[in-house]
């Protein structure tokens, strides 16, 4: 995985966006930090991640959480939608704060969503209200193992 | 067991920090704490595993990364620990988990491949499949992302 291919980053630029998503500074001043690594000011680092921001290569600064670490349950849930009922189900779907990510895909089981609730039950709850107000047929794929979760990319070629 | 101020900095934190020469301060000064209080109670979550990578979350569709596929594997379930961490191994492997299968669908391995192009993918996929030895897989392109947001965590009431 590799971005070599796109242009518009310079080396200095990916090996920036690298370092803010893996090694943010927890320090008062994060991006003096930053910016000491790579011989930049604090204002240049700031400047960057404002561009970058507005490419919107950035979605946002912060944390990311294990769910599972604080008391919270997920799964993958796969289902058959057909082309009429598509865009009610995915507005509800969507609507759900539950629901994080959604993406159509190539197959009979086509919508393939997250979901990440406080309880087994309350997943159950929301396959359940997807069946009987959809008719839908969901496949519920909770992780029995879990072997790998990267949620960075790599932005210099090579292995992160 | 976390306390009410922990909760509220979780809350602050699956937000955006502010571009701005100080932005812990910033969140300090919202939550009326010190912003060595704040710090200390960052790298505490951080040590717990609970916060699982602070920092910058990409677009990947806009940083370059156009093709998501996820490859489905059908592994025996004995050998399925095995494969599942060779697979896991791999650099292009973003995700990897291990699922229930149902009939009709006997797919019990899952992971996660980014590429630029599709044949980058089938490319991956195919070396991924001599690597491990497993013949039965599927690619299942994303067609279209419609939701892709961040959990939001202890926002629902009296949770």
């Amino acid at each position: 995985m590799s971005l070599e291919k796109v242009p518009v980053l310079t080396e200095l630029e990916r090996a920036v966006l690298n370092e803010v998503q893996n090694n943010f500074p927890i320090a008062q001043e994060p991006f003096r930090e930053l910016g000491r690594k790579f011989g930049l000011s604090e204002e240049e680092v700031l400047a960057m991640l404002k561009r970058f921001k507005e490419a919107g290569y950035i979605r946002r600064l912060g944390a990311i959480f294990d769910s599972r670490k604080l008391g919270y349950v997920s799964t993958l849930c796969a289902a058959k939608v057909s082309e009429e009922k598509m865009e009610e189900v995915c507005r509800y779907i969507n609507g759900l704060i539950e629901v994080t990510h959604n993406y159509l895909r190539e197959h009979e089981y086509n919508m393939w969503f997250t979901v990440i609730a406080h309880s087994r039950e309350r997943i159950e709850e929301i396959i359940k209200e997807l069946e009987t107000r959809f008719g839908l047929e969901v496949l519920n794929l909770p992780a029995k193992r879990f072997f790998k979760i990267k949620v960075n990319f790599d932005f210099l070629g090579g292995s992160a | 067991m976390l306390t009410e101020l922990d909760k509220a900095i979780i809350r602050e934190l699956q937000g955006d920090l502010p571009l701005v020469p100080r932005p812990y301060a910033a969140v300090a000064r919202k939550l009326n704490i010190d912003e060595d209080l704040l710090l200390e109670k960052i790298r505490w979550m951080k040590e717990q595993g609970m916060i699982r990578r602070l920092g910058a979350a990409i677009r990947h569709r806009e940083a370059g990364f156009t093709a998501n596929a996820m490859v489905v594997w059908h592994v025996k379930e004995e050998e399925a620990e095995e494969v599942g961490k060779k697979l896991a191994a791999c650099p292009e492997v973003t995700h990897c988990y291990q699922r229930p299968e149902f009939p009709g669908w006997p797919y019990n391995l899952y992971t996660m491949i980014h590429g630029q192009t599709r044949e980058e993918c089938e490319a991956m996929a195919k070396r991924l499949s001599e690597l491990v030895g497993v013949s039965d897989y599927r690619i299942l392109y994303s067609t279209r992302e419609l939701k892709k947001s961040s959990m939001q965590y202890y926002v629902e009431n009296g949770d």
